[in-house]
Formats: C-alpha cells, sequence, structure tokens
C-alpha cells in the first residue's frame, strides 16, 4: 500500500488528520457532528472509532466556545484542530481568534502559543442556503498573528493540512467545499508536506499571469486552455494555496515575466485578497506591467441565495472576458 | 400525570467571619498560622500596591488602570486553595493571585505603564496573562481542564470572571461546556455589584449568580466575597471535587468594586455615595485584620514594620519597571509567529531605516 491512492480531498482531507493523529498523540479534533457522525461533510468519518473520543470530541452547539476551548488546550501544550460546521459561522468564533489565538504569542511573549488548525468549509457551488456558501478568507487574513491556507485539490489539501497541523503558529484551513468531491487525485500514501506561504505555478504560461486559490482555480485552468486553443495566447496560472503569508515572490516572478496580471476569487471585491495581490503586484512588477491589473470577483452584494449564485460567483466567462481584455489593452 | 415539583438541586450561601471579625468556630478551616500571616502580608501588598498604581496614573507614569479595592479577600481566599501546578485564569483584576504565586511586581506596573511584555507569564508559572475582552478567558479555562485530564495529570483550572461577564455568551457556552465534559474547573465569579456603569440587578433578573450553575448540572455556591476563610472554604471544596473526578462548581463571591472601574471612570455619575458607604463598612481588610489579631498572629510592632517593607518593595519594583521601559517596537515583530514571515521581515527593515533617521526615541 505505498502506491499513490486516487483521493477525493474529503479523503485526503481524512488522511491528513488519520495520520497526524496517528504520530503525534497531542492531536486532537473537536467540533460539532464530528465523532459519531463523522462530520456533515464525512471528513473526519473513523477518526472516533479509531482514537476516541477523548481525542475526537462531540461538542455542544457553540462556535466560540469550540475554539476558545481549543485555544486552552493549545496554551497547555495540545495540538487541537477544531472543525468549523461552515466557514459562515465562524463568526461566533471570530472574537476568539482574533482576541486571543492571533495574539497569544505576542501577548506573553513567547511564553505560550496556540498551536492549532482551524479547519473550516467554504466557498459556492453547492446549491446551499445564506451562509453556507460565501467567502470569509479576507477577515481573516487581516490579522497578524494568523496563517491562511486554502488548498485547491485532494493531494494539496493533504500535504497543506499535514504542514498546518505542525505549524507553531494559528492556521485558518479553508476548505474549498466544491472540490471535496468534485476531483480525484493521487494522493502519495507516505508522508507529504507542502511548506505553508508558497505558492505554486498550476499551469506555466508567457503572455498574462492568473491568479487563483481555492476552486476557483479550476475555473481558471479551463480558461486557461481555452485561451490556448481559441487565442493562441499562453496563460500563466499561480496557485496561491497561502493567502498569508502571501508568496509574493512567486506573485512577481510571474507579474514580471508576463506584464499582464489578472486575479480571481469567489469572495466579494472590496478590501479583498484581490487588492492585496493588486498592491504586491504594483509594488513588485510596476515597470513590467502592460496592462491594468483586473480584478475577477464576486460582487459586493449580500449573497442572493443558490437560485442566483451563478451570477453571482465569477464563472469561466467573466474570467475569459477579463483575460482577453487584458491581453488586448 | 399530574403536575409534580422537580427536585432541582438549591444554592447554598457561606459566610464564615462576619464583618466584627467574630469566625464561626464550626466552620472555621484549619489554616497554618505561618499561611495566615503570608495571606495578610500578600493582602497589604496588593492594597498598597493598588493605592500606589492609582497614584502612578495620577502622575501619568503609568495609563489607564482598573483598582481592586474591596476583591482582595475574594481573590486570595479562592487562590489559597490552588496548589503550583493548577492553572489559575484571571480576567484584569486577580493580580493579587499573581502576587501569591510568584510574578513580579514591575511585570504588573510595566503592563499599565503600556508595555505589552509585562504580561510575559514567569517560567514554571501556571498562569494566564490578564484578558481584557470580558468573558473571552472562560473558554480557555475549559480548555486547560480538559487538556490536563487528557494528559492524566490531577491538576485543576481555576477561572475568574464579574458580574458582568456572567450575562455573556462565552461565559454560559464555558460553563456548559464544562458541564457536559465534567472538567475539573472551579468557576469563580467576582460579583463586585457593578460592570462599569450597570448593577447586577440590571445584569440579571436572576437571584444570584451561583444558581446559574444548577442550569448547566453541577453546583453552585454563593459566599461572602469579603470573608476571606469563606472564600477559601468552598474554593477548597470545589477544588478537592474537581480534582476528584466530580467536575466543575460555580462559586459567587459577594463583594463590592469600592474603588473605580478604571481611572478612565467617573462613578459619582451612577451610583449613590451611600451604598459605597455601606459596603466600605463591610469591606474585608479590617475584618481579616480582626480576625488574626483575635488568634494572636498580628501585632502593632509587627504591622508598622510589614508596612515599611511592603513600601519599600513596592519603590524599587518602580524602579525596576521604569528601568525597563525602553521603547524597542522592533522587539514587536519577534513574537508575530514563531519565525517572523518575509513580509514581516521586509516590515521590520523598514522600520529600521526610519529608526536610523528619527531615533528609538520618536517611538516612546
Amino acid at each position: 500500500m505505498t502506491e499513490p491512492r486516487k483521493l477525493t480531498m474529503v479523503q485526503a482531507i481524512n488522511l491528513a488528520l488519520m495520520q497526524e493523529m496517528e504520530r503525534d498523540d497531542d492531536v486532537l479534533v473537536l467540533g460539532e457532528d464530528i465523532g459519531v457522525d463523522g462530520g456533515v461533510f464525512r471528513v473526519t468519518d473513523g477518526l472516533l472509532a479509531k482514537f476516541g473520543e477523548q481525542r475526537v470530541i462531540d461538542t455542544p452547539l457553540a462556535e466560540g466556545a469550540i475554539v476558545g476551548m481549543a485555544i486552552g488546550m493549545a496554551i497547555y501544550g495540545l495540538k487541537p484542530v477544531p472543525e468549523i460546521q461552515f466557514s459562515g459561522f465562524s463568526f461566533q468564533a471570530f472574537h476568539q481568534i482574533e482576541n486571543h489565538a492571533a495574539r497569544y504569542r505576542a501577548r506573553t511573549r513567547g511564553r505560550y502559543h496556540i498551536q492549532m488548525v482551524v479547519r473550516m468549509p467554504y466557498g459556492g457551488g453547492v446549491r446551499a442556503l445564506e451562509h453556507h456558501s460565501e467567502s470569509e478568507e479576507a477577515y481573516y487574513a487581516h490579522t497578524p498573528g494568523l496563517k491562511i491556507v486554502i488548498p485547491s485539490s485532494p493531494r494539496s489539501a493533504r500535504a497543506l493540512l499535514v504542514s498546518a497541523i505542525r505549524d507553531p503558529d494559528t492556521v485558518i484551513f479553508f476548505e474549498p467545499k466544491a472540490l471535496y468531491h468534485a476531483v480525484k487525485e493521487d494522493v502519495p500514501v507516505a508522508e507529504e508536506a507542502w511548506p505553508i506561504g508558497k505558492a505554486r505555478v498550476a499551469r506555466e504560461g508567457k503572455d498574462l499571469t492568473l491568479i487563483a486559490y481555492g476552486a476557483m482555480l479550476h475555473r481558471c485552468l479551463e480558461v486557461a486552455e481555452r485561451v490556448h486553443a481559441e487565442d493562441g495566447a499562453e496563460v500563466e496560472v499561480v496557485d496561491l494555496l497561502s493567502i498569508s503569508p502571501m508568496d509574493t515572490e512567486t506573485i512577481a516572478a510571474s507579474a514580471r515575466k508576463t506584464g499582464r496580471v489578472v486575479v480571481a476569487h469567489e469572495a466579494q471585491r472590496s478590501f479583498g485578497v484581490g487588492a492585496e495581490v493588486v498592491a504586491r503586484v504594483v509594488e513588485t512588477a510596476f515597470l513590467q506591467l502592460e496592462a491594468p491589473v483586473r480584478r475577477v470577483t464576486a460582487f459586493d452584494i449580500v449573497y442572493p441565495g443558490f437560485a442566483r449564485e451563478r451570477g453571482w460567483l465569477p464563472g469561466p466567462d467573466r474570467v475569459l472576458r477579463a483575460v482577453r481584455e487584458t491581453l488586448a489593452f | 400525570m399530574p403536575r409534580t415539583r422537580l427536585d432541582v438541586p438549591s444554592v447554598e450561601h457561606l459566610s464564615i467571619v462576619d464583618e466584627e471579625g467574630r469566625v464561626d468556630e464550626s466552620l472555621e478551616p484549619p489554616i497554618p498560622h505561618e499561611d495566615l500571616r503570608r495571606l495578610y502580608r500578600t493582602f497589604l501588598l496588593a492594597r498598597r500596591f493598588d493605592e500606589r498604581m492609582l497614584r502612578l496614573q495620577r502622575q501619568g507614569r503609568i495609563g489607564t488602570f482598573g483598582p481592586i479595592r474591596g476583591h482582595e479577600a475574594a481573590v486570595l481566599g479562592s487562590v489559597y486553595a490552588l496548589r503550583a501546578t493548577d492553572w489559575m485564569v484571571p480576567y484584569y483584576r486577580e493580580w493579587p493571585a499573581y502576587m501569591w504565586r510568584g510574578w513580579p511586581l514591575d511585570n504588573l506596573i510595566l503592563y499599565y505603564a503600556g508595555y505589552a511584555e509585562g504580561m510575559r507569564v514567569p517560567d514554571g508559572v501556571r498562569d494566564l496573562p490578564l484578558c481584557i475582552p470580558i468573558a473571552s478567558q472562560i473558554p480557555h479555562a475549559v480548555g486547560l481542564a480538559s487538556a490536563s485530564r487528557y494528559k492524566g495529570e490531577d491538576s485543576v483550572t481555576m477561572v475568574y470572571f464579574g458580574d458582568g461577564a456572567s450575562s455573556h455568551g462565552d461565559c454560559q457556552e464555558a460553563m456548559n461546556f464544562a458541564g457536559v465534559f465534567q472538567a475539573p474547573l472551579v468557576f469563580f465569579c467576582l460579583n463586585n455589584q457593578w460592570a462599569i456603569s450597570l448593577p447586577r440587578a440590571k445584569q440579571t433578573h436572576a437571584r444570584t449568580l451561583a444558581q446559574k450553575a444548577i442550569a448547566y448540572g453541577f453546583p453552585g455556591i454563593q459566599v461572602d466575597g469579603n470573608d476571606l476563610l469563606a472564600c477559601y472554604v468552598a474554593t477548597r471544596e470545589a477544588v478537592d471535587r474537581a480534582r476528584r473526578g466530580e467536575g466543575p462548581t460555580l462559586i459567587e463571591a459577594l463583594t463590592y468594586r469600592l474603588s473605580l472601574h478604571t481611572t478612565a471612570d467617573d462613578p459619582t455619575k451612577y451610583r449613590d455615595e451611600a451604598e459605597v458607604k455601606e459596603w466600605e463598612a463591610r469591606e474585608p481588610f479590617p475584618r481579616f485584620r480582626r480576625y488574626l489579631e483575635a488568634k494572636g498572629i498580628l501585632d502593632a510592632a509587627g504591622e508598622a514594620a510589614l508596612e515599611a517593607e511592603i513600601d519599600t518593595e513596592i519603590r524599587s519594583a518602580v524602579e525596576r519597571a521604569e528601568a525597563r521601559m525602553q521603547a524597542n517596537l522592533v522587539d514587536g515583530f519577534e513574537h508575530v509567529y514563531a519565525e517572523p514571515t518575509q513580509e514581516l521581515r521586509a516590515q521590520r527593515e523598514e522600520l529600521l531605516r526610519e529608526l536610523a533617521v528619527t531615533g528609538e526615541a520618536a517611538h516612546g
């Protein structure tokens, strides 16, 4: 069983949790419906049977206390991995994350630190009710002391979650729920850990840089293939993987090479991750830029309900239009 | 089926030493005289430190400060029941517990003078730093208690909060979690009757705060918070129960905020001075002193020497703290993450370039 296995993202995350809990007794998981039920998305399936209720803790329904309790465990020296059932409910725990998880190391000058991974499914595409489809990464990325990681595939989810669990700082781990079952990928059974803070060039190109993460990455790769086939242009696609710290070097190198940049995400536009990417591109590649840097995002409106979600989320057509306009500028 | 009355537990009230210092001998705990002397010394130190900190604030030598006058007996009586290996989770008026558990006084002065490093918990001391956002520390105590049990330790966690915090979701959520998990935890509520300008009667319509424990399935007890012995006995029982694996307890200590909420507050706007006078008469310091005098533990000559010793201790702590007040903002980059990120390293360089031009003093 050392051959890579084709896994969904749910299975890959489960593999990471299983292996890290086997490796280190201090790792434990807690949250709503994560034990007996295995989580509403089945990410923690089988953990209770294997590790018991001391390490796989079904909690009462209160996000603030789940994260607050996990913070206390981390102060003690454990490595908790709390699950928030949907990222839309994470605001109930936001004060614990901002007031405490992010600050504890600094406030105590290193006497205590919060080694904790807060996992949460995020993003659209599953035809769910309001508060189940939004993208909250920017709220967290604005906070010093936190790391924000967003995988884009089963393999990256596994390799980054392993690193997040071993990371001595608090990591907010956003899982693009639209990808939970959408794709299968070879995932090595043997341990694999990718560094947090490194972006990945998912497709090489010389004419334009398309920057994305999470589920948007796949729409962007689709667009890049279409532009190649229909326009003969080569789009480089950068998969951020880590929102904070952000890999400015990889962004800058690509932007300097192509001179044209489009950034795409599911979250609404204003004050978002795209704005941060644009700022870094302008700070590092201004003289090489051939066109204004474009953002392709959701509109700045309240989630309109899943019947209208396809118009709200930026789909491939909207990305394609921005890419073509930027190439033609 | 007819209507029946459910057998829900009730709430006890405990008082051992009355306002005149008379003790109910049937309830009096056997505390060694040496410990009583040490408790008295810490009480006096806390009282004098509180007074000095107010003066330092008025002189502009420290920033906003929340005095604790009136809380000392509740804090010291309860913390005395803990072992060094137990965890102590304060809100922000429990620094007499820090004194008891071995913190250097200069850390506190430094913190209130605006230097974050004052909250560097000393190595080996199982305390959390002060917590400003009300009630948000309470869930941490559930985590500490659960973690110590998971690791097979017999340590207990005690968390302090006020009457205001009892209204907060974090407090109620934490009590619910602690009940469900039967965490080895003591909830110690310092009901000082006022949350800034809001009186206790407007904080909750419940007759006691202690009864909130009943809803979560564990015992709640109300004690005279100005009676150090009652606070100790109730806490001792709760700590022992937690250590035996019998779950959490809520203790409501009835006391009074004799001073300001903070130095930025003017209580005459919302509080009747007659009420303050009434509580002054019940305040914990003379009561504890009378109790010790009656036991022959204190004498006038010893008292003067102790006052002089404490004065010197505080004076030298202020000197040490003021010597530590360095502008060095650069240090702040070291503890955001275990390793500074590339972005932080770049920003630190930016600051160093700025300092090369303006000098450190510009940041003080």
